[in-house]
């Protein structure tokens, strides 16, 4: 089910928006086509639930990976046989990547608002900023503190 | 000497008969009643940081039954607690609250550090983000090992506490007396890289 609306979304994208098809399915995204792969996905495909945006940090490939899990609420089957329910329908991953050495990726929230303090927190842990994003400040961690905790590279000062 | 709490009956037949005790021996007498009173209602603050809190919700509850001992009364105002239980693990975020906290208890105030986090950091204690032990902002009166201490071992270092508020004496305490000295302790501050005490404290930090 979710790869037909991959099959639909390339389709939707202009040509190399894809830059790779994962063995669990997950696509991963040329970051320039996010936000049109997003409002493709949100308003004509029903993905309409951002349910979690995740960081990755890939230090030895030299890139850090955003993750993207989007559900849409009322476009399930039901598992016996089939039948339309309303059930959610998804997860639906979608990744993009970003070089370490200037981490930059567009905001998703004006497509979803739920985005807004996850994007807050993987700008708090490994320091992507977020273009777009109306209030990128730390969210876990105290303005004053230095660094991207979970970056592979971080460590802690003895204190 | 005797234990204050306990009046032998010979001691009993004297004060009957007229003899009356000395002035120190009153105190002891009085002392006694004082501790034991207080010792016998210790209200804890109303206040879990992680899961030991849980350990600590299963105390008061009626299996083991904080009643039983004087403690029902979580207070969820530090200005009415006796005792704050540290139950769970201190963020460096956390931390200045948790001082603060203990600052806006009356005397006398004990803390009660619970767990393996709130005694030294642990599981945690080399990231970036948790306090190495609450012992490093405020005086820890008893410390409860375990991940996380079942309710019996809360129990146990309850007992310990109140042999320790036993073991007090009215002239020696520090929040009682002629002299006024503050306990206050300084608020950690947030770093760079953690939390610092602000300079005047760092000296007076044992």
């Amino acid at each position: 089910m979710t790869e037909e609306v991959f099959r639909r979304l390339e389709q939707a994208l202009p040509a190399g928006a894809f830059q790779e098809v994962q063995e669990n399915g997950a696509r991963v995204l040329a970051p320039e086509f996010l936000l049109e792969a997003g409002r493709y996905l949100r308003d004509e495909e029903g993905f309409d639930y951002l349910s979690n945006l995740s960081g990755v940090d890939w230090i030895e490939r030299g890139y850090f990976e955003v993750v993207y899990h989007l559900y849409a609420m009322r476009r399930g089957e039901r598992l016996v046989r089939g039948e339309a329910s309303g059930g959610p329908l998804g997860p639906l991953v979608l990744k993009v990547r970003t070089p370490r050495e200037d981490p930059r990726v567009p905001s998703v929230t004006s497509l979803w608002p739920g985005a807004l303090w996850q994007e807050r927190e993987t700008y708090d842990m490994l320091g992507i900023r977020f273009e777009g994003h109306p209030d990128l400040r730390r969210i876990y961690l105290w303005d004053e503190f230095e660094g991207h905790p979970l970056r592979k590279d971080y460590r802690p000062e003895e204190s | 000497m005797s234990d204050p709490e306990s009046v032998s009956p010979e001691q009993l037949a004297l004060e009957q008969s007229g003899v009356f005790l000395t002035h120190s021996e009153k105190l002891k007498l009085v002392e006694g009643i004082y501790n034991w009173g207080r010792r016998s209602s210790l209200w804890p603050m109303m206040f879990g940081l992680a899961c030991c809190a849980f350990e600590m919700m299963a105390t008061g509850a009626p299996r083991f039954d904080f009643a039983r001992f004087g403690s029902e009364f979580f207070r969820a105002s530090p200005r009415q607690a006796d005792v704050m239980i540290v139950c769970g693990t201190v963020t460096k975020k956390m931390a200045p609250a948790v001082v603060r906290l203990y600052n806006q208890m009356a005397e006398p105030r004990y803390v009660v550090a619970m767990g393996a986090c709130a005694c030294s950091g642990g599981p945690f204690r080399d990231g970036y983000n948790v306090v190495q032990g609450i012992d490093l902002y405020l005086p820890v009166d008893v410390y409860i090992p375990g991940c996380p201490p079942r309710p019996e071992s809360l129990l146990e270092g309850w007992f310990a506490l109140q042999r320790l508020i036993d073991r007090q004496r009215l002239k020696e305490v520090p929040w009682y007396g002629k002299e006024e000295k503050s306990r206050e302790r300084p608020i950690p501050r947030y770093g760079p890289h953690g939390l610092t005490l602000p300079e005047e404290s760092q000296e007076a930090k044992r």
